[in-house]
């Protein structure tokens, strides 16, 4: 094997903020006093927070130093399955930053914000033809809150027909998200268990659908990777006893141009922003999570709507049946101006993002599935899920297969989920990744397959190159300290 | 994860089909969870344990023991009030992996129907079970 | 396609590899009733050049500041964002990572999160802070359910001087669940009259917003202990403007239980609203039904110390159903963000900077009381107020945008019982000579 791309360098220690710095110091530049001091009630003055004085210098090395502990997709290969680590462009990052998007004010008049309201009209356009359901909303500031919100949706609907619900049902392969978005919601979570074929069957659904069920949520492509194939089945089950189809859209990048969202029977969908539409997650978020439905769901979406007239655009609130409001103005709008910008930069070459993507998951399922167990061996789409099974002959567990993937110089894929899958590796490559950095985690997948088989200790005690090895989660949890 | 075979399991002690286990203890009865139990959880880091003095049915959730990734619910193996509870695991969650039939036990409760206690597994029945 | 590696070349040794005809046919398995009838109607694709000039054109019409002077907050705050902050947020191993479940390659972004989870606990009090919600309005909808949680009671009371939007959130949050919403009354001076609290029954939580949404500071301490007259009963404090919390008394000193809001103000730009900064902190006794992420401090094998997500039993991911919060991703960038911003700033810094926001805002409330303006409320406020302007100020405020300026947030659309009030806002950004033309204006 050629070298591997993992290997040492200089970097350095870093002491936390607070263990730096000197009283007096300041790393900002401060206006200028031009006003008299007013006077202040001595019973509401604090001392003011404890914060350490840095220079200028002392915080630019500081980040500069700790972002050097970390690995993202501009350092490697990110195929973290169903969390979609594409590349992300970087002229997205230049329209969000423009001076008149950063600097607006969320509650300016209309007539002073046409531009981002045609931008989020159009974005709202756009989502509505890539998934085939028109209506859309871009308020929920994260996948899970979209999920809230279609929960929302559901509740406000069976209500207005008079007879509210009480059930949702949730496929054992989902995230975790959807079970705690409909308890939120103040459904109880019913499992359905999926099929040997790893996709839902239609009648373990039509079992379980009564008419004390709001609905199902469904995503699709699911997490092993898989197409729900009977999804029209199952939709038209569900509509039959009155109940609502939600699409959790979390891997629509498998599927655009090839799938019309709406014509499969979906009613809800949400979509990550994040994950199809190149957003970067920024080591935890913001995400943005809009919201897709039919036109006959239409008015229970959040309001404000973004609306167009002969004089422009404009907000409208004017929607009584709408379930409210998710977020306490209109979303996460500068990550809506990366997608609308990724939007515009790909147009109907979108496909093609579906397309190498499903071409680059299919790759790697196989050319590992000798080496690894594949416990679903069919077409995958985006996305394929390996087991650790013929490794733990050797007592090498999914986790050392991931840990040491860390010293070849790859993002670990992601593990143990599905839960339905035992030792889940769930491997997702994305459409921006070439055949050769494919072939690169191959290679080290491979490499790693053989040294299971020799030394089984040298993967217990991976990751070797990276600052830290691995590190004490219990105590952590034992006795947690948050903060110092 | 270790083997059956490498597991323990006194004879002393009946068990549940959600592995906890359940020994007398003088007038009272004391219930926790098994090696099967803790080793297939890995590393305990937190125990939430009933207040002394609550009545519980049998199949009620008496409290919940929380791995670094996982969490279980523990279920009473028969009705009772809970009289005492291991107040060392609060800051010692470890002792469940470590010595889950003694110094790790969970509750202790003054069973409503000590009878129901003989309707739980013994040793071979609940090894025979374990491995299916 | 710049972003789309694949050569025909690559495409045809990977499909036979995969035994696939053409990129048709890898979507074999999707059934024919479920397949797109049409292409997608998308524009033609731009060049970065192209888009480039589209999206000046859409930003160059904005009102926006520092091209207007906004004398509006209202959860919205501009302040200067120091040219570090823009640049080392864009470090891409910080910026490109996800959620950091590999704690080994995920250093920079857990030990970013610890200090912030330190410095938010620093500014508000508190004890212990997680690691970001996604905004103010959403960070009080979860912690008035954590409150219902703790109490095991189903009833909540929110201050009417809450941000009116935060309260809608809330109020959506709560629509489905069956627990009652009660709004307690704004008093005489602007501050929330806690006079009636004790008819209201078994409350799981009282929330007051402080500086609350007229500016008005609210005196906590003697609020704090009507609130906990009940010992079951959470305090949650609420904010839209934490550099307040650089000069007055911070939550946790008046023993507040949760404190949360939204943290925009700490070196975030506003964009149009979002993304902004859920900030969420509580008491430690509290901190296992909490919502969000934790970073906690550990060691590795060799001792060496590190930081990892924990107490992770609490989230949706483990707990599915039974979890703190549904909430996945959240707002960590924005996190990152404000601790660049809160080091930078330091302890004299805020102290300096907290300061003169609450003296210019003094000072245009001396101006607009000289102009004749009067002011309906008299409790100390911090760069925030509402003034009652004289009659016709609404067509003065319409010709005031043809010279760059934003005047205030007319009150009346949140606030019926406020007609002819307008909420102002100054921070560091307006200087006086902004403020002096203002007053001008207002005078003429």
């Amino acid at each position: 094997m050629k070298e591997k791309i993992g290997t040492t360098g200089l970097i350095f220690n870093e002491p936390l903020l607070w263990e730096k710095g000197s009283p007096g110091r300041t790393g900002i530049s401060l206006p200028r006093r031009d006003v008299e001091e007013a006077p202040l009630d001595e019973k509401l003055a604090g001392e003011g927070p404890d914060f350490p004085d840095l220079s200028e210098l002392d915080v630019v090395r500081h980040f500069t130093r700790l972002s050097q502990w970390n690995f993202g997709v501009d350092s490697g290969m990110y195929p973290l399955g169903s969390c979609t680590m594409k590349y992300n462009p970087k002229t997205n990052e230049r329209q969000a930053s423009l001076p008149g998007f950063a600097g607006a004010h969320p509650l300016l008049p209309a007539k002073l914000s046409q531009g981002l309201l045609s931008l989020m009209y159009d974005l709202q356009g756009y989502l509505g033809e890539i998934t085939g359901l028109p209506a859309v909303t871009l308020q929920p500031a994260a996948g899970s809150q979209g999920e809230l919100t279609g929960m929302l949706i559901f509740s406000a609907y069976h209500r207005h027909k008079g007879k509210p619900r009480s059930k949702v049902l949730i496929p054992d392969t989902a995230h975790g998200t959807n079970p705690a978005s409909a308890t939120l919601c103040g459904f109880k979570a019913v499992a359905v268990n999926s099929g040997p074929d790893g996709v839902l069957l239609p009648e373990s659904v039509e079992a379980l659908m009564d008419d004390d069920t709001a609905g199902i949520m469904v995503t699709n492509p699911n997490t092993l990777g898989l197409f729900e194939d009977n999804i029209r089945r199952v939709a038209d089950i569900v509509h039959r006893k009155g109940g609502l189809v939600y699409g959790d859209g979390a891997n629509m990048n498998a599927v655009m141009g090839i799938v019309d969202i709406g014509d499969v029977g979906v009613d809800v969908l949400h979509l990550n922003l994040h994950k199809t539409f190149s957003t970067p997650h920024g080591g935890g978020g913001p995400g943005s999570g809009p919201v897709c439905v039919t036109r006959q769901l239409e008015p229970f979406l959040p309001v404000p709507r973004v609306v167009r007239d002969k004089d422009g655009y404009s907000l409208d609130e004017d929607y009584p049946l709408s379930v409210g409001k998710v977020h306490a103005f209109f979303g996460n709008v500068g990550i809506l101006i990366r997608a609308y910008s990724y939007i515009l930069s790909m147009g109907a070459g979108l496909k093609q993002v579906s397309q190498y993507a499903v071409l680059n998951a299919n790759y790697i399922k196989e050319r590992l599935k000798d080496l690894y167990h594949l416990p679903y061996d069919r077409p995958c789409m985006h996305e394929c899920v390996f087991t650790d099974k013929h490794q733990q002959e050797h007592h090498v567990a999914t986790l050392d297969i991931a840990k040491r993937l860390m010293d070849y110089g790859f993002h670990p894929p992601t593990i143990y989920f599905p839960l339905v899958v035992s030792g889940a590796i769930m491997i997702e490559p994305t459409e921006t990744e070439s055949k050769e950095t494919l072939d690169q985690f191959i290679d080290a997948m491979r490499q790693i397959a053989r040294e299971a088989g020799n030394c089984p200790d040298c993967l217990h005690a991976s990751p070797q190159l990276p600052k830290l090895q691995r590190l004490d989660e219990a105590s952590a949890a034992r006795h947690p300290c948050l903060g110092g | 994860m270790k083997q059956i075979s490498e597991l323990n399991f006194p004879e002393d002690a009946r068990y549940t089909d959600d592995h906890e286990w359940v020994k007398e203890n003088g007038d009272v009865i004391r219930i926790g969870i098994t090696d099967y139990a803790q080793d297939q959880l890995g590393d305990i880091v937190f125990v939430e344990l009933p207040e002394v003095g609550s009545s519980l049915s049998k199949g009620d959730v008496f409290g919940t023991v929380e791995s670094v990734k996982a969490v279980s619910e523990l279920y009473m193996p028969v009705s009772g009030e809970v009289s005492a509870v291991n107040e060392t695991l609060e800051d010692h969650p470890e002792l469940v992996n470590t010595e889950p039939y003694e110094s790790g036990w969970m509750i202790e409760i003054n069973p409503g129907d000590p009878a129901g206690i003989n309707a739980l597994k013994s040793k071979a029945e609940y090894l025979g079970m374990l491995k299916g | 396609m710049r972003y789309l590696p694949h050569t025909r070349e690559d495409i045809e040794a990977m499909l036979q590899v995969v035994g696939a005809k053409n990129l048709d046919a890898l979507f074999a398995g999707i059934p024919d009733d479920c397949r797109r009838k049409k292409e997608m109607n998308l524009p033609e694709p731009l060049t970065e050049w192209e888009l480039n000039r589209h999206m000046e054109k859409l930003a160059g019409g904005l009102g926006a500041s520092p091209d207007y002077a906004v004398f509006m907050g209202a959860g919205s705050y501009h302040h200067h964002i120091p040219e570090i902050t823009r640049q080392l947020l864009l470090r891409s191993e910080l910026f490109t990572a996800y959620t950091p479940y590999q704690p080994e390659i995920s250093q920079g972004t857990l030990q970013t999160i610890y200090e912030y989870q330190t410095l938010v606990c620093r500014l508000l009090g508190m004890d212990v802070a997680n690691a970001s919600m996604y905004d103010g309005a959403s960070s009080l909808a979860e912690a008035m359910l954590m409150a219902i949680r703790i109490s095991r009671r189903t009833k909540i009371a929110v201050s009417k001087a809450i941000h009116p939007l935060y309260r809608k959130v809330v109020k959506t949050y709560f629509a489905p669940t069956g627990f009652e919403v009660v709004d307690l009354p704004v008093g005489v001076d602007g501050r929330t009259d806690l006079s009636g609290l004790e008819d209201l029954g078994e409350l799981a939580g009282v929330a007051v917003q402080s500086p609350n949404f007229f500016g008005c500071i609210e005196d906590l301490d003697p609020a704090g202990k009507i609130i906990h007259t009940d010992p079951k009963t959470l305090f949650v404090v609420a904010f839209s403007e934490p550099l307040a919390y650089g000069l007055l008394r911070s939550p946790g000193v008046c023993g507040a239980d949760i404190a949360c809001g939204e943290g925009q103000s700490m070196g975030i730009p506003q964009s149009f609203g979002g993304p902004g900064l859920g900030m969420f902190a509580a008491r430690q006794q509290y901190v296992r039904n909490m919502p969000g992420r934790l970073v906690g401090k550990t060691v590795d094998l060799e001792g060496k110390p590190g930081f990892v997500l924990t107490l992770a039993t609490r989230e949706q991911h483990i707990r599915r159903e039974k979890a703190t919060s549904n909430i996945c991703s959240n707002q960590g960038l924005c996190a990152t963000a404000s601790t660049m911003y809160m080091a930078a700033l330091g302890g004299t810094g805020i102290r300096r900077l907290s300061r003169l926001n609450r003296d210019r805002a003094e000072y245009l409330k001396a101006g607009l009381s000289k102009a004749g303006c009067s002011f309906p409320y008299s409790a100390p406020t911090f760069n925030e107020f509402v003034v009652r302007f004289p009659d016709g100020f609404a067509d003065t405020w319409e010709a005031l945008l043809e010279k760059k300026i934003v005047a205030g947030l007319s009150l009346a659309p949140y606030y019926p019982d406020l007609p002819g009030c307008w909420l102002m806002c100054v921070t560091e950004t307006i200087d006086k000579a902004a403020i002096d033309k203002l007053v001008r204006e207002v005078a003429k």
